[in-house]
């Protein structure tokens, strides 16, 4: 039992092997992060500039990709109003300080994260529960100050509870759901069809 | 009224002293507190759970009182403590008999678990009294971070970095002064990883693609690579003191596992960078190391079961044994095998954001945490009371531990199993069929399969309690009449 084992069975074998593995796998990480992070940049082809919710946003398959891919379109400011970067990074970030403030995650999922009871918001903006583009805006604004009273549950009897959400703040939080909507997700989700594709094919 | 204000902290400290046990060293008392505390937020968690899977079957169910954000946000953050209150907990116990010395700052450990625990209480009381905030920097400093599983304000990230820091300064500051092994080396530099990590989740951003990238470095270095490899570190040190396992096969395996976990775990951290904006390279990295993260959880089941067959399964503690078999069995299945089944980006495409993850989730955390934290506390428990005989031939046949260990076994993998096909379901429904819209969505909640599910899911969690409270109960009384001593181990240092 005490004679020394070989090499691949040794103690001191395997400590290097865990060291020199760790210490490997964590610097490709770091490498991997510089490189993503110079991708994800708000203003870069993956992740749009704030001030992209001056301009239409749609959700279509491409062929070539074989995925569905975020559409950039015409200007279509939100609200009527065409912000600068400045002013669009203000609004969105006055949504998403909302959407942590008011713990969205823990019902819905963004990017497909969060909590499994609500529906995901990866592409809210593009719903067709919004019925129509020309009132889509108004639609969001009053679901959001009065969810109860707006609620459309589907028959689930599920409704979204009263969270004291300001007009402001209802603004942001759409204006942060129109940019997210932008973002390349790599196709996610799948086979969904937008507000506007049965008009447009 | 002031006189009141006074002697709360008083009796509440005398309440404490009375778990201090004469048979235990000064890092196992504080161990026994952080214990009793684990188990109580046990206890929370699994009530919460409930709560939740109530409101998935009678939606109306304490709406505008206790929405299912909070239930849900209370369910998962008691889990996070309760299992970082676990693990501090059985290092604290092991530290001193692994280095041969004193705990250094054991008044300092000491004011930290108070501190944590006050932190813990005031974030709780906030998360179910206030609940939520208007859109600024102040509901995000002091009610909610709004971000899953670390909803705590900034000012508690700020004491838990703090705690850790006491943590971590008696770890390294103990076996410094003490001895080292290569359980308290890996431990020590696991923390610094575990602690490091934190700080990754404590920044706003309003990019969500970059703040959900710095999200899962928190999430996932957690609980699929250092937290993994602390309870390594803790299953090492237990199979030498619970069956005498010889502490060169252990440590040499502790290695083996540092090197499979962290050389799959690390990378595998790219299968939650599929659909979140970062670039499709990440389809390969992910895909590839997370499809290898179950290897290491066979190494473990492999070695546990080749030191229980060595030492022909003899020793004194049956609930913790019991329970250590029950965490490489849960680890494996729910980490490793539940993991594997939805993480290639092929599939997880269509699994992303369903029940498929809660699936994993309940089966994972149980399977990996839960249960290595129980058998600790019975380990604790059995010292605590002059190291009495807790194996075959128990008083009352050790009909509790028994129960309890079923129920929460039976009420843990049946709550897997219906979510699991409410995951399918939705999978099917809603991703495939129907392109997760909105009314996708409900079409796949309302279907019979998924409505069905969630009675069944409610029903084991209902089992889960039964177990949770009958675990109490034994925890409470086990040993307490027996007078036979359990043989003492001398663990083989060679």
């Amino acid at each position: 039992m005490n004679k020394t084992p070989p090499l691949w069975a040794s103690e001191t074998f395997w400590k290097k092997v865990a060291i020199w593995v760790t210490a490997g796998s964590f610097v490709i990480l770091i490498l991997l992060t510089f490189d993503t992070l110079s991708k994800t940049r708000a203003g870069g082809s993956r992740v749009r500039s704030y001030s992209i919710i001056n301009q239409e946003i749609d959700y279509r398959f491409d062929q070539k990709q074989n995925r569905y891919v975020p559409m950039i379109g015409k200007e279509a400011p939100l609200f009527g109003k065409a912000l600068s970067e400045k002013e669009a990074e203000r609004l969105v970030t006055l949504g998403k300080k909302t959407i942590q403030a008011k713990n969205c995650m823990n019902c819905h999922t963004l990017l497909g994260n969060g909590a499994y009871y609500a529906p995901d918001l990866t592409k809210a903006w593009l719903d067709p529960m919004w019925l129509s583009v020309a009132d889509r805006e108004s639609r969001m604004l009053a679901f959001l100050q009065d969810p109860e009273k707006y609620a459309v549950t589907f028959g689930s009897g599920r409704k979204m509870p009263n969270l004291a959400i300001t007009e402001d703040e209802a603004k942001g939080i759409v204006a942060f759901l129109k940019w997210m909507a932008a973002i390349d997700t790599n196709g996610f989700p799948n086979n969904f069809k937008t507000l506007t594709s049965e008009a447009q094919p | 009224m002031s006189k009141t204000v006074e002697t709360w902290p008083g009796k509440i400290a005398s309440t404490f002293a009375k778990l201090d046990s004469p048979h235990l060293n000064g890092g196992q008392r504080l161990a026994v507190k952080y214990f009793s505390v684990a188990v109580v937020l046990f206890l929370a968690q699994v009530l919460f759970g409930l709560l939740a899977a109530i409101q998935f079957v009678a939606p109306g169910f304490l709406y505008d009182i206790l929405d299912f954000n909070v239930n849900r946000m209370v369910h998962i953050n008691a889990m996070v403590v309760w299992m970082l209150y676990g693990f501090i907990g059985a290092v604290y116990w092991f530290m001193e008999e692994e280095s041969g010395v004193a705990i250094v700052g054991l008044q300092l450990g000491s004011l930290a678990f108070w501190v944590l625990t006050a932190a813990v209480a005031v974030v709780v009381l906030v998360y179910l009294f206030v609940q939520i905030g208007a859109g600024n920097d102040a509901s995000i400093w002091l009610i909610n971070e709004g971000r899953e599983y670390i909803e705590a304000p900034r000012w508690a990230d700020i004491g838990i970095v703090a705690v850790m820091l006491v943590f971590f300064y008696n770890v390294a500051g103990t076996f410094s002064k003490g001895r080292w092994s290569g359980i308290s080396g890996v431990l020590t530099l696991d923390l610094v990883a575990l602690a490091g990590l934190y700080l990754a989740g404590m920044f706003y951003m309003t990019n969500i693609t970059d703040d959900q990238y710095w999200w899962w470095w928190v999430i996932h270095l957690w609980v699929e690579a250092t937290w993994e490899v602390l309870v390594g570190c803790i299953m090492a040190w237990s199979l030498m003191h619970l069956l005498g396992a010889r502490r060169r096969i252990v440590q040499t395996w502790l290695y083996i596992e540092v090197a499979l976990m962290f050389g799959s775990g690390i990378l595998g951290l790219g299968h939650h960078y599929f659909w979140i904006g970062t670039p499709d390279y990440w389809f390969s990295i992910g895909g590839f190391f997370s499809a290898l993260e179950p290897i290491p959880l066979v190494a473990m089941v492999v070695h546990s079961i080749y030191d229980s067959g060595v030492h022909r399964f003899k020793n004194s503690n049956h609930p913790a044994l019991a329970w250590i078999i029950a965490h490489t069995f849960g680890n494996f299945l729910g980490a490793g095998v539940w993991g594997f089944m939805h993480t290639l980006p092929q599939i997880n495409l269509y699994t992303h954001g369903t029940q498929w993850s809660a699936s994993h989730g309940h089966l994972a955390f149980f399977g990996a945490y839960a249960t290595i934290n129980i058998a600790f506390f019975y380990l604790a428990i059995q010292k605590w009371r002059g190291n009495v005989w807790m194996g075959a031939d128990m008083a009352d046949n050790g009909w509790k531990w028994k129960w309890s260990l079923a129920l929460l076994n039976i009420g843990v993998i049946g709550m897997t199993v219906a979510l699991l096909i409410a995951g399918y379901e939705q999978s099917f429904i809603e991703r495939a069929v129907e392109g997760s819209t909105w009314s996708g969505y409900f079409a796949a909640q309302n279907h019979p399969w998924f409505q069905q599910a969630m009675v069944w899911r409610l029903v084991f969690g209902m089992v889960t309690l039964a177990g949770v409270v009958l675990l109490i109960w034994d925890l409470l009384t086990i040993g307490r009449e027996e007078s036979r001593l359990a043989p003492a181990i001398v663990p083989a240092e060679s």
